[in-house]
């Protein structure tokens, strides 16, 4: 990755070809999973500068504004991903504490969870989205139950102590999605996680 | 036989049709222009664009020409239009105290700086229908009095500069309520939900795009007694403001343009509350155009939803009740509510009847079940 | 002029996908969200319209039925508006629609994974109707206090002998939200559990709320007064069906009636297919 400062045109670059079409159907995708714990889908259109992945780069485009305050962890907080953010999204970046979208390896954002938003009681929608950059994304680890699944699904979580805590904190708490190349797949609050027995 | 729910494609057609002939009227009339409308029913424009939220007299005037002059119809079709619009900045907060007046009156005193100024106003004339109007030729201002509200108006702008708010007089000598300093930006009831518990700005929005109906029956309720403010017009003023927007790239704001917007400050006497030592409060209205009957409302009725804020009691009236007014002030809400009545509601009235039948069945049963037994 | 797919701009429709996101993520939960002035009035479908907005994709096929079926004149005009604004290709038939916009029913013909079932919502608010202020009904919701709504419930049982609430019968999602699944007939409230995915807009109220495959839905009844989805007991006159849902037409001066399927494309299949009795 070049170290000098990113150009212009390095900016605004990968972003949606045809915004429209394309925010739609990333869309379809990011709902898909978000309905289906577990389920891995392809989510296309943004090519973000690395080492953000096609897949988080497409959520970013499909749900940050400048409505929608960002987090970026260190490793993904360079300046050509501000830029391109900026540039594409218009979003405000923020502390972890303050942020409705928070991106980055989980190693890095599980630190900052207990500060992040998790809703309060009368509006627990006012909390945080993760979006957790992983190598890859398989249908095997963690056993996963509840809405939206119908008997069970499996999904290879970083970390079942955290998702499952999560679940317990329900209906307060943080939704996630796993991005890994351009698949993604998500966890909301209400999936009950259990490790392998 | 079974056909009354089908053909509701063709109905649709034809009713279109049939309201754009509606619309149009005898052909032998010539049509409306919109200049006409925007210049001869302007008050009217001003409401749609009030209410509407969107400042823009020719398209307003287009909405009204639309709406076959239903103006709860032409506000809707502005709001609707407005979605649509992407958003490229906010504008620096409008300054008033710089407004070029075409109206200013004071009930509070008699006279003073800048004087009183009538400006356009029905307030003296005799309600008394003008014949000379149904001429369709000739009628209106000779040149002469053009020429005069010209002047009157460039007078005016002159003055603009120099005409303080009277509010500043009381607030001087320590009678008024200070209003806190607050920079932060409004919420936006365009672009956030409504929810409560609601700050001023947000309640003042509520208000400005408010049905003028309703918030001035709200205002006259409080007036006949359901949380009586006791508010006099310490400022009523109508004229032209500037709209100017900071351009980052630019370093410096630029002038988009002039609009004129009607504003009231009320001076309400204020005997003092638990918290509150005896002084004047204020109420406030800021309405797009020439809308002063809605300005005062406004007013009347901010400063009955600050009850709180100032320590006061809550009687109970429907106008301190903030999430009454502001969930039900919306016409363009209120009416699509009230007239989806009119769509189809076979299948909730099915189960209903059916539930009907039933009880009524159990009712009679229960009433005549012994006789029944008996015999 | 000409306006962006499906009507909305590229922000609006953001906002409205991360409020039915959340929504998804919180089964039952009614999500504030900045809903707009659409072309169609409040109380018309403007909620729908929003979440079907935020949800096609040019590849989609919409259905849209008002009272279950697609020919009442609303649903034909909202049809036409994602005809025109969208271009997604429509249908009457539930099995070949990728997103089904309903006023008041649920299709008879079973749903499945990747459809998607949009209800337009009047009021989102279960507990509207015992307690007008939005204020006190969100803590009810935060507390999960829904002992007036059972209160409620069992003096219908005490005065009728039964709980007297023939649609938008309450339910409560995955034992913790009581929702309001719209107007529907309580009749449909056991197709609520579905493979399919469930969204439901309330444009005037400013609310959006989800309830994803296969979500645990209950209908509020009580042990010795269990729920009972029942519907008038005719078959079908034109097809025949025993388990439709069904209108009552009066069909002359007399006050002669019929009894016939409120889902057109469940009764005009079953003709179609000579399963007609």
């Amino acid at each position: 990755m070049a170290l000098s400062a990113p150009s212009v045109t390095d900016a605004m670059g990968g972003g949606f070809a045809n915004p429209p079409r394309d925010a739609a159907i990333a869309f379809r995708a990011a709902l898909g999973v978000m309905a289906r714990p577990g389920l891995i889908r392809e989510i296309t259109g943004g090519h973000p500068p690395l080492p953000l992945s096609p897949a988080a780069g497409s959520l970013l485009l499909v749900l940050c504004d400048p409505e929608t305050r960002v987090y970026l962890s260190p490793s993904c907080d360079t300046d050509a991903i501000r830029a391109w953010l900026r540039f594409h999204t218009g979003a405000p970046l923020v502390s972890a504490g303050q942020a409705d979208f928070a991106i980055g390896p989980w190693a890095e954002l599980a630190p900052d969870l207990p500060l992040m938003r998790k809703g309060v009681q009368d509006y627990p929608d006012r909390s945080v989205t993760l979006i957790v950059e992983m190598d890859h994304l398989s249908p095997k680890g963690a056993r996963l139950t509840g809405p939206g699944i119908k008997d069970e699904a499996w999904l290879n979580l970083p970390d079942i102590a955290a998702f499952a805590a999560n679940a317990r904190s329900f209906p307060l708490g943080f939704d996630t999605f796993f991005t890994a190349g351009d698949h993604v797949a998500a966890l909301p609050r209400s999936t009950r996680v259990a490790g392998v027995a | 036989m079974y056909v009354a729910v089908k053909g509701g494609e063709r109905a649709i057609d034809a009713a279109h049709e049939w309201l754009a002939d509606e619309r149009r009227g005898a052909t032998d009339v010539a049509e409306l222009s919109i200049p006409q409308i925007r210049e001869q029913l302007r008050l009217a424009v001003n409401r749609v664009m009030a209410e509407g939220s969107l400042y823009d007299p020719d398209l307003a005037a287009l909405a009204i020409k639309q709406a076959r002059g239903d103006m709860i119809e032409a506000i809707f079709l502005i709001r609707a239009y407005r979605t649509t619009l992407p958003r490229f900045g906010v504008s620096a907060p409008i300054d008033t105290g710089a407004m070029r007046c075409d109206r200013r009156i004071s009930a509070t005193f008699k006279d003073l700086p800048g004087g009183q100024i009538l400006g356009p106003t029905f307030d003296y004339t005799h309600r008394l229908l003008d014949f000379a109007l149904m001429a369709e030729e000739g009628a209106g201002a000779t040149p002469a009095v053009a020429e005069a509200a010209g002047a009157a108006r460039a007078a005016g702008g002159a003055e603009a500069t120099a005409l303080p708010h009277v509010a500043e007089y009381l607030d001087r000598e320590g009678l008024l309520q200070p209003e806190p300093e607050d920079n932060t930006p409004p919420r936006d009831l365009t672009r956030e939900p409504l929810d409560f518990p609601a700050d001023r700005p947000l309640k003042l929005q509520a208000l400005a795009r408010g049905d003028e109906g309703f918030v001035l029956s709200m205002a006259y309720s409080t007036q006949r007694g359901y949380a009586r403010n006791h508010p006099f017009v310490g400022e009523l003023r109508i004229g032209r403001v500037a709209v100017s927007m900071d351009i980052p790239e630019l370093g410096f704001a630029i002038d988009l343009g002039e609009i004129t917007v009607s504003e009231c400050e009320t001076v309400n006497q204020f005997t003092g509350s638990k918290t509150e030592p005896p002084k004047f409060t204020r109420g406030y209205g800021l309405v797009f155009g020439q809308s002063e009957r809605k300005a005062i409302s406004m007013a009347l009725v901010d400063r009955a939803l600050r009850w709180e804020e100032l320590g006061e009691d809550d009687v109970g009236a429907p106008a301190q009740d903030a999430e009454f007014v502001l969930s039900h002030s919306d016409n363009v809400q209120a009416t699509g509510f009230l007239e989806h009545i009119k769509l189809p509601h076979y299948v909730d009235f099915q189960s209903e009847l059916e539930l009907i039948r039933r009880l009524r069945a159990e009712a009679m049963m229960a009433s005549t079940g012994p006789q029944e037994a008996a015999e | 002029m000409s306006y962006n797919f499906a009507y909305l701009d590229e922000q609006t429709k953001r906002m409205i996908r991360r409020a039915i996101l959340k929504g998804v993520a919180i089964p039952g939960y009614q999500v504030p969200f900045a809903s707009r002035e659409m072309p169609m009035p409040y109380g018309w479908g403007t909620g729908g319209v929003q979440v079907s907005a935020a949800c096609l994709t040019p590849d989609d096929v919409f259905k849209v039925i008002d009272q279950g079926a697609d020919d009442t004149t609303n649903a034909v005009s909202i049809r036409r508006f994602f005809e025109k604004t969208a271009g997604v290709a429509v249908t009457e038939k539930t099995a070949e629609a990728t997103v089904i916009q309903t006023r008041h029913r649920i299709p008879e013909t079973p749903l499945c994974a990747d459809q998607i079932l949009v209800y337009q919502v009047p009021i989102p608010e279960p507990l509207r109707f015992l307690e007008p202020r939005e204020t006190e009904t969100r803590k009810m919701h935060g507390l999960e206090e829904y002992g007036l709504m059972h209160v409620k419930l069992y003096e219908d049982i005490a005065r009728h002998g039964e709980i007297a609430t023939a649609y938008a019968y309450p339910v409560k999602v995955e034992d913790r939200y009581v929702m309001d699944p719209s107007p529907i007939p309580k009749f449909d409230n056991p197709k609520l559990e579905s493979p399919a995915l469930q969204l439901f807009g309330a444009g005037r109220e400013q609310r959006i709320y989800a309830l994803p495959p296969f979500t645990k839905v209950a209908s509020l009844d009580f042990e010795d007064y269990p729920f009972d989805p029942s519907k008038a007991a005719h078959p079908c006159a034109l097809c025949g069906a025993e388990d439709s849902y069904l209108d009552e037409v009066i069909v002359d001066d007399a006050g002669g009636r019929m009894f016939v399927c409120s889902d057109t494309d469940y009764c005009a299949s079953r003709r179609d297919t000579g399963e007609a009795a």
